[in-house]
């Protein structure tokens, strides 16, 4: 693979075309929760963004990078934990902005037809039902739903609902046109005719609208559609790369300058993490507690019969291969295979370099070795690699009954994720430690037991 | 269809959990309220009410239904409205939210008709020498017992509104009447539909009784068809028992079919689905509402006269607002402050309230004490003895019906109208035939009891059985189950949330029905027997406040326990481990 930052990018900062005023400007926006103990939840770190007329903005980043936080903060509906969101220069909270979002899920309202939920937003600026409904019709005719008027949301295929989305988000004439994953929840071939279907609204300027800030997992997507890309880096939210894609339209998805840019992406993503110790808060005075004694992993969600998938396949690969043509195989979209392959990297049973993934000598044999050899050898790994595991299992041990609750380990996490996102980790650690036979769980009780015979590899009672 | 009891039983046993101390500052609240009711009616000795003369003929049975439909209509009117701003007041004020879900909490589960006493006789103090009072304490009665299931599906309706959905009201700049018509209204309709008819037929329970309510020699009787029964069995007019029987049979499936199913059927379309489900309800007269043109358009073209002016009024006064942040707090430090100083005000008076109430406790001996416990004690034996005979008969005859879908399609209807038709229209007869049979009303209670509960339970054992999947069953016999095995490994697990939530349903109603099956006149004779529901009548039959009180603790404490301890626990339980997926 050649360098990927040749003739199709201007660099990676100096991005803002001189002269231009911006329509929507983020200055050190941050989002965290507060918890009960001292820590707090940092979602986004401080992060300086701007939204510029002209141009398709596409906001990349693995899930938790908190992508769709960021989007609801520039749009206004959610308000920043600290710093501040200007429209025009003013602050965000104080002007009547005029913005649309198209949402991943549609939302549209199931109750009215597809007219009258474009009528909605109309409505709601109080316009004269013959003018709003004459607007609603060309605006349905303009994304090809003339005819269906009078359906039911419920009555659409996926693509045609998020026609009406589009229809609604656009017939209020937007300076920006938010989207949400909008084409996430499509098949692949519905996906593709709507997004060439946006580009030439955008293109032949038939939409008002000023500037598009699009939300997506998808890079290929995000590569066709912007004019500049940001990807963003998780735990907590920051921009890792923000660049310019110069390719002009219509983009050729096998074109050498294309694919490049897809797998410097992908690099970008699969990158190992440098997390830096979070700062000293200045604004409360409080310190974090040091986090490196207390440093959990965030274990991916993946489940161990997916690993033992992935190394066979790698296996049957020759051991290594570009992760990007893996997900190709698999039809799986880098979302999906990333948290599999995180999970196999902390056990290591596999290392990622540049976007390459190549198995270890552990991998190997866990890929060869049958069911109860995998087991072993899966129970070793995750005592070496992972913190959390090789804690609930000492816990166990030590206690004479055998059984602590799983609010024990939650109290520790919640120092560190979020409550939802703490309640994920001990889920993963409970099918990871049932599957290495480490521990079981007893869901009735929520309690974490220690099998009575754990030298046994037969299967753990009572662990459905 | 099979999900009708589910609202009703998830808000008995609530998910969430809060502190004690609004658990007793709830008590504390209801402590209060009873000693106010009490210092009102004890104005009454000097307001005597003229009586009616209640008729048993024939004629006055149209006249009397009609009281009745009306009484009804007002109390549902009024609990519908209360409890869409009770719940739209919960899910939007975080300061008061766990407040006042505990007070819904607490109240849905206290037995309404322990109140009927005080409080008719409370409002009969404030209207004296007018049947007026004795109407407006009926209607508040019905009015309680209906409102708090209604209020937290409202509010759980609220609190599920997808995120997106709350968001794209707020970026298109939904008006507060626009997303409360657009949005909230129509997301909550299924829940309240159903509710509405749980709460209704619970409305005609107690309506029939409080119809009925005579005390010592004094007569508190209204017309309507409760106290028709009740005079047709006091002269022993079998004829006329009959005919008012068959009378509120006609009601309750006139609004069945006239109401409910095309509400149900009307309802249909707010169900949050992304494709459109094969089984669906229909109803014959929404169809013929639909095809009449001018019931479809006339509506619609008064309400758009209505609304068109309003939406205009509303972009014109937000247009230039600001989007509202949806995590913002709205309030003000200065409307915190105003907040504040009333709930310090509120405060006050609650524990003022709730002081005298205790102080009323002060005038029960001992003895009197034993005896409050040994009635609870009877309450308490009698509610779960019928309970367990409901649950023994209708677990073998509903699973039966359940297997064999074609009876099931059949018999479910007809449970589902029987839980409906109030138990207590049966009481007369029940009367009737104890004292000719001498029986005591030990056992009359019970049986009364039983006629009200059992339905419910039978109504989702049926509806459990059908939700066992034919490929577990076939496997059961594939593998030759033992009769224990089928029963212990497939039946019992898989009908066991339908059995809980029938159960605790169930229990509910056994425990409204006590108060009122333990303590009867019929003719000159006073029928009783040892319960808490005899000893709140006999208080109040004699002025003894301080007894009725008591007892209506004890009665709402009983009910409060057996809630959190017992049911909630299982209903989790069943939503946790035997839950059939899908």
């Amino acid at each position: 693979m050649g360098n990927p930052l040749n003739d199709t990018m201007a660099g990676t900062s100096s991005v803002i075309a001189v002269g231009t005023e911006p329509i929507i400007r983020a200055e050190r926006i941050e989002k965290y929760y507060a918890q009960p103990s001292q820590n707090r939840i940092q979602v986004i770190s401080a992060t300086d963004l701007l939204i510029v007329p002209g141009e398709i903005l596409a906001l990349l980043g693995p899930s938790g990078s908190g992508k769709s936080t960021m989007l609801r903060m520039l749009s206004g509906l959610s308000k920043p934990s600290a710093g501040q969101v200007y429209w025009h220069g003013r602050p965000i909270a104080e002007s009547a902005i005029n913005v649309s979002i198209v949402f991943q899920s549609f939302a549209l309202f199931p109750w009215l037809t597809v007219l009258e939920n474009v009528e909605a937003p109309l409505k709601a600026r109080g316009m004269a039902a013959d003018e709003r409904r004459e607007r609603s019709l060309r605006m349905l005719d303009t994304v090809g739903l003339d005819g269906f008027e009078a359906a039911y949301p419920k009555e659409l295929s996926g693509g045609m609902r998020q026609r009406v989305g589009f229809a609604r988000a656009l017939v209020v004439e937007p300076e920006v046109l938010f989207m949400d994953e909008p084409f996430s929840a499509l098949d692949v071939l519905t996906a593709e005719n709507l997004r060439s279907e946006l580009l030439e609204l955008w293109s032949k300027k038939t939409m008002p609208t000023k500037a598009v800030f699009l939300v997506t997992h998808n890079i290929e997507e995000a590569v066709l559609l912007a004019d500049r890309i940001i990807v963003l880096g998780r735990n907590p939210g920051h921009i890792r790369t923000d660049f310019r894609v110069q390719l002009s339209h219509p983009r050729d998805r096998k074109s050498e300058p294309f694919t490049q840019l897809v797998d410097y992406i992908y690099k970008v993503l699969t990158r190992p993490e440098v997390a830096p110790l979070a700062a000293p808060d200045q604004t409360t005075g409080r310190t974090p507690r040091d986090q490196r004694q207390m440093h959990y992993q965030m274990l991916p969600h993946a489940r161990p019969g997916g690993v033992a998938g992935l190394l066979e396949l790698l296996i049957d690969k020759g051991g290594k291969d570009d992760i990007y043509r893996l997900a190709d195989d698999l039809a799986f979209e880098i979302d999906d295979l990333l948290p599999i392959v995180d999970a196999a990297q902390l056990l290591g049973f596999l290392t990622v370099y540049e976007g390459d993934v190549a198995i270890t000598a552990t991998g190997t044999e866990f890929a060869n070795s049958e069911i109860l050899r995998q087991k072993e050898l899966f129970r070793q790994a995750a005592l070496k690699n992972i913190l959390l595991l090789r804690q609930i299992r000492r816990a166990l041990e030590t206690k004479n009954d055998h059984t602590v609750p799983e609010e024990f380990f939650l109290d520790m996490l919640d120092e560190q994720f979020s409550s939802d996102e703490s309640l994920r980790q001990v889920e993963t650690a409970v099918s990871w430690g049932r599957y290495a036979e480490l521990f079981d769980f007893d869901a009735a009780r929520r309690r974490f037991i220690l099998p009575e015979e754990t030298e046994i590899v037969a299967p753990v009672e009572g662990a459905e | 269809m099979k999900r009708t009891f589910r609202p009703l039983a998830s808000t008995l046993v609530m998910r969430s959990t809060w502190p004690v101390f609004i658990d007793a500052g709830v008590a504390a609240l209801g402590l209060a309220i009873f000693f106010t009711i009490v210092h009102m009616s004890t104005y009454w000795m000097q307001a005597p009410v003229p009586m009616v003369p209640i008729s048993h003929s024939m004629r006055a049975l149209p006249t009397y239904a009609a009281y009745s439909v009306v009484r009804i209509g007002i109390a549902y009117i009024l609990s519908l409205i209360f409890a869409v701003s009770y719940g739209y007041l919960a899910a939007y004020n975080p300061r008061v939210e766990a407040w006042m879900i505990a007070a819904l909490d607490i109240l849905q589960s206290i037995p309404v008709l322990s109140f009927l006493p005080p409080v008719v006789l409370a409002m009969v103090a404030l209207i004296p020498g007018h049947q007026l009072g004795i109407e407006l304490g009926v209607i508040l009665l019905i009015f309680t017992g209906q409102v708090w299931n209604l209020a937290f599906s409202f509010y759980t309706s609220l609190k599920t509104i997808p995120r997106e959905m709350q968001e794209a009201a707020r970026v298109f700049r939904y008006s507060a009447w626009q997303r409360f018509w657009q949005l909230e209204m129509p997301f909550a309709t299924i829940g309240l539909v159903w509710n509405s008819i749980v709460s209704v037929a619970g409305g005609w329970f107690a309506l029939i009784a409080c119809e009925m309510f005579t005390m010592g020699d004094r007569n508190f009787q209204l017309p309507g068809l409760g106290s028709y029964l009740q005079t047709a069995a006091s002269s022993g007019d079998l004829r006329a028992l009959l005919a008012g029987l068959g009378t509120v049979i006609l009601i309750v499936v006139a609004t069945d079919q006239l109401v409910w199913r095309p509400l149900i059927a009307w309802s249909d379309k707010f169900k949050f689905e992304q494709v459109e489900s094969d089984d669906r309800i229909v109803s014959p007269i929404l169809e013929l509402i639909r095809r009449s043109p001018l019931l479809q358009s006339l509506p619609h073209r008064i309400w758009s006269r209505v609304e068109e002016p309003l939406y205009r009024r509303f972009a014109a006064s937000h247009r230039k607002a600001p989007l509202q942040a949806i995590d913002e707090d709205g309030g003000d430090a200065r409307a915190s402050l105003r907040l504040w100083a009333l709930a310090v005000a509120v405060f006050a008076a609650v524990s003022w309230g709730a002081w005298q109430g205790l102080m009323l406790l002060r005038g029960i001996s001992w003895s009197e004490m034993g005896m409050l416990l040994e009635g609870a004690a009877a309450t308490f034996l009698r509610v779960n003895a019928s309970l367990l005979i409901s649950a023994l008969w209708t677990i073998p005859v509903g699973v039966a019906i359940g297997f064999n879908p074609r009876l099931a399609r059949l018999v479910q209807p007809l449970a589902q109208i029987m839980a409906s038709i109030p138990a207590t229209a049966f009481f007369p007869i029940l009367l009737i035939g104890l004292v000719k049979l001498g029986g005591g009303l030990g056992i009359g209670s019970v049986a009364l009891m039983l006629l009200g509960t059992q339905w419910y339970i039978l109504f989702n054992v049926i509806a459990g059985a059908m939700s066992i999947p034919s490929d577990l069953r076939e496997a059961a016999s594939l593998y030759r189950f033992t009769r224990w095995q089928r029963w212990t490994t497939l039946i019992l697990p898989g009908i066991f949330p339908y059995l809980i939530t029938g159960m605790v349903t169930a229990s509910g109603g056994a425990w409204n029905a006590s108060v009122f099956a333990e303590y009867s006149h019929l003719g000159n004779q006073t029928l009783s027997t040892i319960g808490l529901g005899a000893q709140i009548d006999m208080a109040t039959d004699q002025g003894r406040f301080p007894m009725l009180l008591l007892a209506t603790i004890l009665i709402s404490l009983m009910v409060v326990s057996m809630n959190r301890l017992v049911w909630r626990r299982l209903y989790h339980l069943a939503e946790s481990r035997f839950k059939l997926e899908g």
